[in-house]
């Protein structure tokens, strides 16, 4: 409310209100605002006003369609399924750097980070690379006619890969947090390893996996470099949902396009909700 | 961070129940470790090396050959000017931002914040179709800007505000929290002695937040010299045009050119390396103030 106490109270419109808090903003607010408006506010415009000149039929025509149903399945599952893992494993990784002590645990720990700095297309290359079938693991999985590379399982190795640091790293900084005479208490009291995980540990931890989990979900969701690189990109087989944008852009098929971006953005503003809402209630619970 | 991390620190109790199973015997983080690290090998190690093993196991003579190619020299000119342009201009925002931001409260500012965090919500493809419905040919301005000849979509100006969009917020998200960590106490102070506003921000500001400033920069330059996706879309990829480092991997790749992709991915997992390295270094010099987060 301090922030209004310079306006005009006294029998002016809201949108003169408006008007007079605007003008007399600070300039780094008016720089701020002036970007986000030409950054992402006209942008997102152009995306909803385009799909809604398409009219809802059509509109659910074209995301509906198999092609589209078939990618968001794709998409969706392998990137839920990716960021679970990466949820076991990265608790794990985590786990080990927090409490234990080993050889270049320094540098591993900072290596963690290494999918948020590499660009996305060099690591779609190298998955590739690694897990083709004359790869360096490729061709140690193809005698047990495991296929990596071009199919749903290396869009499946791509996604974990770019997800993994966001699990490690909202994971860890809660784990360094920990009390550990809890857990020590546990153990003093009789319980064993197992039981102290499950009824101790996990339970304050539970908040910031699930925030990690929903965090790598929705990075793997979006991501195209890495993904459309190991991807072979058939439709109905491994082609995901920023692929199938990409195409239908390269087509000039702007409505197709248009259809399965709104989708998406839809799809990524709810997972932030999400994201929030998890948040909120690992706050109410710490 | 004591040295006894592997074993309890308690004396071991009395009662048998917890003497069949002692906490955390020996083996235990010996397995653990050796899971956490193999599945790091699988997934990030053994990939890492093998850019390096690709573009080297000739010998440095190819690699030092594909370097003087001219599409690969242009790609690279591309990602520098693409970067020279984004990340000054996103660091302007953040400044701006986490000025007007950090310190203040006020109804909707949590909003605020989660608007200027959407970029990384949003799939870079999706940013990338944006721009082509804002500046393309049926875009919204695309007339307009077709009747004075301007070109924005495969060309420099749509590379420009794809990578400066997917981007953005990583300047104010490293800057606000340092901000608000400081305070604003020696900035009333300086003004109390009499200080302009521009002599504040340069003499009290800026040295407090050196270091979370340079650290959005650094993470900014990364995503910016490194975006694919939202610059692929926009770009029309024309080689020797409009081909950013990224997009001459991909190309080069497809082409079966698996060296002079290698050579090119070389240079950017180099870029990442020093990155990581760097942001260590400003991790450590800040005694863990910057947290490690995306």
């Amino acid at each position: 409310m301090t922030a209004t106490d310079h306006l005009p109270r006294t029998g002016t419109a809201p949108w003169q209100v408006f008007w007079h808090s605007l003008i007399h903003l600070p300039w780094t607010w008016r720089v701020m605002l002036g970007y986000l408006t030409l950054m992402l506010l006209l942008p997102t415009a152009a995306l909803f006003t385009k799909s809604l000149s398409i009219g809802p039929a059509e509109f659910w025509r074209i995301a509906t369609s198999p092609i589209a149903l078939s990618a968001y399945d794709v998409t969706f599952t392998t990137s839920l399924i990716a960021a679970l893992i990466d949820g076991v494993f990265g608790v794990l990784i985590a786990w080990v750097l927090v409490r234990y002590q080993f050889p270049f645990q320094k540098i591993i720990d900072a290596s963690i980070d290494l999918p948020f700095a590499l660009p996305t297309a060099v690591a779609g290359l190298t998955l590739a690379t690694v897990y083709s079938e004359n790869g360096w693991i490729g061709a140690l999985l193809a005698p047990f006619g495991i296929k990596v590379a071009f199919t749903r399982l290396g869009v499946g190795v791509a996604m974990m890969f770019i997800s993994l640091p966001f699990v490690v790293r909202t994971v860890q900084p809660v784990l360094m947090q920990m009390e550990r005479e809890t857990e020590e208490a546990a153990w003093s009291l009789g319980a064993s390893s197992w039981l102290t995980f499950w009824r101790v540990l996990l339970p304050p931890l539970l908040p910031a996996i699930l925030t990690g989990v929903a965090l790598g979900f929705s990075r793997a969701v979006g991501e195209f470099g890495s993904t459309v690189i190991i991807s072979s990109n058939t439709p109905f087989k491994d082609l995901i949902a920023p692929v199938l944008v990409f195409q239908r852009l390269e087509q000039y098929d702007y409505a197709g396009a248009t259809v399965i971006g709104t989708v998406m953005l839809l799809i990524s503003l709810l997972m932030l909700l999400v994201i929030n809402f998890i948040q909120a209630w690992g706050r109410r619970y710490g | 961070m004591a040295n006894d991390t592997l074993q309890p620190a308690l004396p071991t109790p009395e009662s048998p129940a917890s003497s069949v199973s002692t906490p955390q015997a020996g083996w235990v983080p010996m397995v653990l470790i050796g899971i956490a690290l193999t599945f790091l090998a699988l997934i990030l190690y053994i990939p890492a090396i093998n850019v390096f093993y690709q573009a080297f196991h000739k010998g440095i003579g190819p690699f030092l050959h594909n370097l003087q190619e001219p599409n690969f020299q242009r790609a690279v000119w591309m990602t520098l000017t693409l970067a020279a342009i984004a990340v000054p201009v996103n660091t302007i925002f953040g400044l701006c931002t986490a000025w007007s931001l950090a310190n203040k409260h006020f109804r909707g500012r949590t909003l605020l914040l989660s608007i200027i965090d959407l970029p990384f919500a949003i799939s870079p493809v999706v940013a990338g179709l944006m721009i082509m419905l804002l500046y393309g040919r049926q875009g919204w301005f695309g007339n307009w800007l077709l009747d004075r000849d301007i070109r924005i979509v495969f060309g420099l100006p749509a590379m420009v505000l794809a990578t400066a969009f997917v981007s953005m917020p990583f300047v104010a998200r490293e800057v606000i929290p340092v901000l608000e960590e400081e305070g604003t106490d020696q900035e009333q102070a300086a003004y109390t002695l009499g200080a302009t506003p521009w002599q504040t921000f340069w003499r009290v500001t800026v040295p407090n937040i050196r270091w979370g400033l340079l650290y959005g920069i650094l993470l900014t330059n990364a995503r910016a010299m490194g975006e694919f996706g939202a610059v692929a879309v926009v770009s029309g990829n024309i080689i020797g045009k409009t081909q950013s480092l990224p997009l001459f991997v991909e190309e080069a790749y497809r082409n079966y050119d698996t060296e002079a992709a290698c050579s090119a991915a070389v240079l950017l997992a180099l870029l990442a390396i020093v990155t990581l390295i760097l942001k260590e270094i400003l991790e450590r010099r800040t005694g863990g103030h910057l947290r490690k987060r995306h």
